[in-house]
C-alpha cells in the first residue's frame, strides 16, 4: 500500500483486526474480520459502508472506547489500550450533555485535561468562534438546532487540539441543507489550515459526502465487516458535486457496493448444492410500502424497469444506506437485481407491480417462502402444530445464533411485518407468539 | 407534568428469585438481631421529656422537627450517592445489594421504631443524642431506599453516547460521576426526594413519641405535642399542631421543593424543549436579586471545581466483551455470601422455632387479610372519588395549574397529625372502628392518585381529544376507550404509591385514641402496634415478615404486571 510519498509521520496502524460477539452455544458472530488500515498525518480518510459493516465498530476501535477480540492496534506506534489523549471524537447523536452550557460542554475535555480555568475559557472561546458558534456561549443544547449542535459537538471535539479527529456519521442526524453547510464550513476550515488536527477519521453510508470530503476511501463489505475495496479520491477541495469526474466515482463506489453480494453468491450457489443447515441472514428493517414504492418507481415511466442507483437516491432523496437495503431486499426475494451501479426489475417483480392487492400478497408470500428460510421455517412450524401457534422466543434464539441480539431484532421485526404483510401468519405481541388466521386460505 | 416521573420501586427489575430470597432472609435476620439487641434492654427507660402545650412552645418544636427531617435527608442523600454506585459499578455488591434494597423498601419499619429507640439509647449514653439519632433513623430507614434505588437505575441507564464522549474525553471517575452521572440522575433523584420527604414527615410525627411497655419516650416536637395533647384529650393544642405543620410544609415546600423541581429540569436528558412550566417564585427571586445571585453563584462555582477535579482517580479501566471475571474472586465473594445467608437462615429458623406456631402464623395471616381488604376497599374508593375528579380538572388547564401544586402539598401533609379529628367522631357518634378506621390509611396518600391522574389527563394529547369529539365518542365509550387508557400509566403510578404507602401507614392507623379511649380495628396494623406497646419482639418480627411478604406479594403480582402493561401498551 504506501509506496512513495509514505514520509509523513504514522497516526494509526491496524492490524489483522477482529471484533467477534460471543455467543456461547454456536460459533462467535463476526462482526469485523481480517481489517488493516494504516492511517497518516495530513489525510482524510472515510469508512464507507452499509449499516452492520462493522465500521462505527472499527472506528470505536481507534478511539479506545472498545478493545477487539484480536488484531495489533496501534497510536503512534504505541498499542492503544484505552481512550487515547490525542484522539478525540464526533457523534452521531452529538452526545452533548443537556445540563451543560455550550461552552461548559466545549470546555470538557480540557477540564478532563485538568487545564487552569482561565486557559481552559480562553481556548473554548477560541473554539466556539472557529466553528461559528459565537454568542451561543451560554445556550444549552436543548435550545439549538441539529446543526448548531452538532457545531457544538465538533468545537468540543477539537479545542483538545487532537492529532486525530474521528467523525462517527456526524452529519446524518441532520436534513440535507444543513449537513451540506456543515459539510462545506468543515472542509474550508481544513484546506485552510485552520483545523487544529492532522487527520481525519470519519464513518459514513453517504457515498457523496465521502467522495466529497475524503482522500482515501476504504469501503466496506457486510457481514462480516471486511475492507472489500480501498479507493483514492483524486481531486483538490473545494470540489464540484456534478463534476463528471466526481459522477463517475459516485458510480462506480455504487456499483462497487452492490456487486459484491452478487459475486459472493453466484459461486456459492453453482457449487455446493449439498444440503446446507439453514443459515439465516439478518433482514434490514424495510418496509413493504417501501420496496412496493420502489418497484413502481422503477417499473414507472422514465426508468422502464432498469434505474440508475445515484439518479434514484438523488430523485428519491435518499441516501444510498436508505436505498440499498430496499434494493438488496427487492434483490434477496428476487424482485430485482442490482448491475453495476443500476437496479432491474425481475419477472416475479414486474408481475408484482402489475398485480392488484390480494395478488401481490400472493406474490410476496411466494416470495418470502422461496427466499427467507425462516419465515418459511416458521410456517412449516405453525402448519405442523395442532394449535397452529408457536412462541417467537424460539425463533429469536435460533436467529441469534448467526447474529448479534440486535441484528436478530431487527430481523424479528422485519419477519413479522413481512409476514404480516403477506398473511402468512399473525404475530400477537401481548404474548409473543406467531398463530395461523383461521379465516386466511392461502394460494401458493 | 409531561411524563409521569416514577417512584423507584416499579422498574420491571428481574432479578434470580435466590438472590431476592437471600435478600429477604439477611433483611429478617437482621430485623431479628436488632430486635434481639434492643429486646434484652427493656429497662426502664429514662423519665419522659415534659412537653408543653402551649401555643408558645409550638415553633420551637416544628423547628425541632423539621431539622431531624433535614439531617435524615442529609444521611439519605449521602447514602444514595455511596451505596448506588457501589450496586452499578460492583457487579458482586450489586448482586447483593440490589435485591436487599428491594426488601427494605418494602419493609414497615415503623412496626421497628420501639426497637430502634432502644438500640440508639443503648448505643449513646447521653440519652438525647440518642434517642434524637433513633428518630432520624427511623426517617432516614424511610427516605433512603427509594432514593438509592432511583439513583442506582439512573447509572445503568446512562445514555451511550454520553457514556462514549465522557470516555473518549478521558473524565477521570470523579469527574465523570459528578458531570455525567448525578447530572443524569437528577430528575429521578429529586422527585424520589420529594416522595421520601412526604413518607418522612409521617415518620418523624410517629417517631418523636414511642412508647415501649409502660414508658413513652417524648422528643421536643410536633409528634410529641400531638401526642400529649391526644392524651389530655386537648382538641385545641391538636388543632394548633395541625396549622404548625401546614405552615413548615407550606415553607419547605415552596422554598425548597418548587424551585428544586424546576431547576432539576434542565437535567432532563430529552432533547426537546418546550412545555415547561413557569419558574416558581423562589427561583425567579433567586435569580432576579443580585445579592442572592452572587451567593448562589459562589456555591455554584465551587460545587462546579470540586466537580471537575480530577483527584488523579485513574481512567475507566478497558475490556472486553468477553473477559471473564475472575473466578477465584467470585469464588470466594459467594461463598462469603452463602455463609451469610446460611447464618441468615439459620437465626430466622431458629426464631420460627423458638417463637412461631403454625396457629399463630395463621393468626397473623388472617390479620393480614383483612388488612389488605380494607386497603383495597380504601384504593377502591378513592380511585371512584377522584379518578373523575382529577380527568375533569386535568382536562381545564387553569384548574390543573390550580390544583396540582394543592394536591402536592396536600400529599406531603403528614396524615397521622389528622387521625385525632377522625377519631373524635368516631367517638362522639360510636361508629364500628374496624370499618371507619379504613379511610385513615389513605388520608395522606390518596393525593397521589389525584395528581398523577390530574397530570394524566393535562397531558392526555390534543389531537386524540378532538378526534374523539369529531367521532362523537361520549358517555361511557369515551371512558372506557378514550380516557382511561390515557391516564392509565399516570393512575398506576400514583395507586401503586398510594397502596404502598397505605400497608405502612396501617400500623398507625389500626389503633387510634383520644384521651382514655383507644379504638382499635383488628388488623396487621393494630397487631403490630399492639406488638410494639407490649414489647413483644416475637410478634413484632412476624408482624413486620407477614407485612413485608404481603407487600412484596403485591407488588409482584398486581402492580409490576400492571405498570408493564401500561408502559408498553398504553403510552403514547
Amino acid at each position: 500500500m504506501d509506496q512513495t510519498l509514505q514520509t509523513t509521520p504514522m497516526l494509526v496502524s491496524i492490524a489483522n483486526c477482529r471484533q467477534s460477539y460471543p455467543k456461547e452455544a454456536a460459533s462467535d458472530v463476526i462482526i469485523l474480520d481480517d481489517v488493516n488500515l494504516e492511517l497518516r498525518e495530513g489525510e482524510i480518510v472515510g469508512l464507507l459502508g452499509r449499516s452492520g459493516s462493522g465500521k462505527s465498530t472499527l472506528l470505536r476501535i481507534v478511539a479506545g472506547l472498545l478493545k477487539p477480540t484480536a488484531g495489533d492496534i496501534r497510536w503512534r506506534d504505541k498499542p492503544i489500550t484505552g481512550p487515547v489523549r490525542g484522539v478525540s471524537m464526533v457523534f452521531q447523536s452529538f452526545a452533548l450533555f443537556p445540563w451543560l452550557t455550550v461552552e461548559e460542554n466545549v470546555a470538557l475535555g480540557l477540564e478532563a485535561q485538568g487545564v487552569p480555568k482561565t486557559e481552559r475559557e480562553a481556548r473554548a472561546e477560541d473554539a466556539i468562534d472557529l466553528i461559528g458558534l459565537g454568542g451561543y456561549e451560554n445556550a444549552y443544547p436543548k435550545e439549538m438546532s441539529g446543526g448548531m449542535r452538532q457545531r457544538v459537538g465538533l468545537a468540543r471535539a477539537l479545542v483538545v487540539h487532537p492529532d486525530l479527529l474521528l467523525m462517527d456519521e456526524p452529519f446524518s442526524a441532520l436534513d440535507v441543507l444543513t449537513a451540506e453547510t456543515l459539510r462545506t464550513d468543515l472542509i474550508d476550515l481544513w484546506s485552510e489550515g485552520k483545523l487544529p488536527v492532522k487527520s481525519i477519521l470519519m464513518v459514513t453510508h453517504n457515498i457523496e459526502e465521502a467522495v466529497l470530503m475524503c482522500d482515501r476511501i476504504l469501503v466496506f463489505s457486510s457481514n462480516p465487516g471486511r475492507v472489500a475495496s480501498e479507493l483514492k479520491v483524486p481531486f483538490p477541495h473545494p470540489r464540484e458535486r456534478l463534476d463528471p469526474e466526481f459522477r463517475q466515482l459516485v458510480d462506480d463506489i455504487y456499483a462497487l457496493m452492490t456487486r459484491r453480494p452478487v459475486e459472493h453468491r453466484a459461486p456459492a450457489h453453482a457449487i455446493d448444492r449439498t444440503p446446507p443447515p439453514p443459515t439465516f441472514q439478518a433482514l434490514p428493517v424495510v418496509s413493504t410500502n417501501l420496496m412496493a414504492g420502489l418497484m413502481e418507481t422503477i417499473e414507472g415511466e422514465p426508468y422502464n424497469g432498469l434505474a440508475d442507483l445515484p439518479a434514484l437516491a438523488s430523485a428519491f432523496q435518499m441516501e444510498a444506506d436508505e436505498l440499498l437495503p430496499i434494493g438488496e431486499a427487492l434483490q434477496m426475494l428476487g424482485f430485482a437485481e442490482f448491475e453495476e451501479g443500476d437496479i432491474k426489475l425481475t419477472d416475479a417483480g414486474r408481475r408484482f407491480v402489475e398485480a392488484d392487492t390480494d395478488d401481490r400478497k400472493a406474490e410476496f408470500a411466494a416470495a418470502l417462502r422461496a427466499h427467507v428460510p425462516m419465515i418459511s421455517q416458521i410456517r412449516q412450524v405453525l402448519d405442523e402444530r395442532w394449535n397452529h401457534r408457536a412462541p417467537a422466543l424460539r425463533f429469536r434464539d435460533e436467529l441469534e445464533d448467526y447474529m448479534s441480539p440486535d441484528y436478530a431484532d431487527d430481523t424479528m421485526r422485519t419477519i413479522i411485518a413481512w409476514g404480516r404483510y403477506a398473511e402468512l401468519f399473525s404475530y400477537d405481541r401481548e404474548a409473543d407468539q406467531f398463530s395461523l388466521e383461521d379465516e386466511e386460505d392461502e394460494n401458493d | 407534568m409531561t411524563t409521569p416521573a416514577l417512584p423507584a420501586f416499579v422498574s420491571g427489575r428481574r432479578l434470580p428469585n435466590l438472590w431476592d430470597l437471600a435478600a429477604i432472609l439477611c433483611v429478617l435476620a437482621g430485623l431479628v438481631l436488632v430486635a434481639h439487641a434492643a429486646g434484652g434492654t427493656l429497662a426502664p427507660l429514662p423519665a419522659a421529656n415534659t412537653i408543653h402545650l402551649g401555643l408558645a412552645y409550638l415553633p420551637y418544636y416544628a423547628l425541632r422537627t423539621t431539622l431531624r427531617m433535614f439531617v435524615a435527608l442529609i444521611f439519605s442523600i449521602v447514602f444514595t450517592l455511596v451505596v448506588a454506585p457501589l450496586a452499578a459499578k460492583s457487579r458482586r455488591l450489586g448482586v447483593i445489594l440490589i435485591p436487599a434494597l428491594d426488601i427494605l423498601q418494602s419493609v414497615p419499619i415503623l412496626g421497628f421504631l420501639s426497637f430502634t429507640v432502644l438500640f440508639f439509647l443503648n448505643l449513646f449514653p447521653g440519652r438525647v443524642l440518642g434517642a434524637e439519632l433513633a428518630a432520624v433513623f427511623a426517617i432516614f430507614t424511610s427516605q433512603a431506599w427509594n432514593m438509592t434505588f432511583s439513583f442506582y437505575q439512573s447509572l445503568t441507564t446512562v445514555p451511550r453516547d454520553l457514556d462514549e464522549a465522557s470516555r473518549s474525553f478521558r473524565l477521570s471517575i470523579w469527574q465523570r460521576f459528578w458531570r455525567l452521572e448525578v447530572p443524569f440522575a437528577m430528575p429521578g433523584l429529586v422527585f424520589n426526594t420529594m416522595l421520601s420527604m412526604s413518607g418522612g414527615w409521617f415518620f418523624v410525627v410517629a417517631s418523636e413519641a414511642v412508647t415501649v411497655g409502660n414508658t413513652t419516650f417524648l422528643l421536643p416536637g410536633i409528634g410529641s405535642y400531638v401526642s400529649v395533647a391526644l392524651s389530655h384529650s386537648d382538641l385545641a393544642a391538636v388543632i394548633y399542631a395541625i396549622i404548625a405543620m401546614l405552615v413548615v410544609i407550606l415553607i419547605y415546600d415552596q422554598l425548597l421543593f418548587r424551585p428544586l423541581v424546576a431547576w432539576s429540569a434542565k437535567f432532563r436528558f430529552e432533547m426537546t424543549s418546550g412545555g415547561e412550566a413557569p419558574d416558581p417564585w423562589v427561583l425567579s427571586v433567586l435569580r432576579r436579586t443580585r445579592l442572592l445571585q452572587l451567593v448562589g453563584d459562589a456555591i455554584g462555582d465551587i460545587a462546579n471545581r470540586v466537580g471537575g477535579l480530577r483527584m488523579r482517580l485513574p481512567l475507566p479501566v478497558l475490556t472486553t466483551k468477553s473477559q471473564k471475571p475472575s473466578r477465584v474472586v467470585d469464588g470466594i465473594w459467594f461463598t462469603l455470601v452463602g455463609v451469610v445467608v446460611a447464618f441468615a437462615f439459620w437465626r430466622v429458623a431458629e426464631f420460627v422455632a423458638a417463637s412461631v406456631t403454625l396457629s399463630g402464623l395463621a393468626h397473623v395471616v388472617l390479620l393480614g387479610f383483612y388488612t389488605l381488604l380494607r386497603v383495597a376497599a380504601a384504593m377502591i374508593i378513592c380511585t371512584i372519588v377522584w379518578v373523575p375528579i382529577g380527568v375533569w380538572i386535568g382536562l381545564r388547564p387553569r384548574w390543573a395549574r390550580l390544583i396540582q401544586p394543592i394536591a402536592q402539598f396536600l400529599a406531603a401533609f403528614p396524615a397521622n397529625l389528622l387521625f385525632p379529628i377522625v377519631v373524635i367522631v368516631l367517638v362522639r357518634f360510636a361508629l364500628n372502628p374496624n370499618i371507619w378506621l379504613t379511610p385513615l390509611m389513605i388520608v395522606g396518600t390518596q393525593w397521589y392518585v389525584l395528581f398523577n391522574v390530574v397530570a394524566g389527563a393535562s397531558a392526555f394529547p390534543g389531537d386524540l381529544k378532538e378526534a374523539s369529539a369529531n367521532l362523537g365518542i361520549k358517555g361511557l365509550l369515551w371512558w372506557r376507550r378514550v380516557i382511561i387508557p390515557g391516564i392509565f400509566p399516570y393512575y398506576i403510578t400514583g395507586a401503586l404509591t398510594a397502596s404502598g404507602a397505605a400497608w405502612n401507614s396501617s400500623i398507625v392507623a389500626e389503633v387510634a385514641s383520644w384521651g382514655h379511649t383507644t379504638l382499635t380495628a383488628s388488623g396487621l396494623g393494630s397487631y403490630i402496634a399492639q406488638a410494639t406497646t407490649e414489647g413483644n419482639t416475637s410478634h413484632i418480627v412476624l408482624g413486620v415478615f407477614v407485612m413485608t411478604a404481603f407487600v412484596l406479594t403485591i407488588n409482584r403480582i398486581l402492580w409490576r404486571p400492571l405498570h408493564a402493561f401500561a408502559v408498553r401498551r398504553l403510552t403514547f
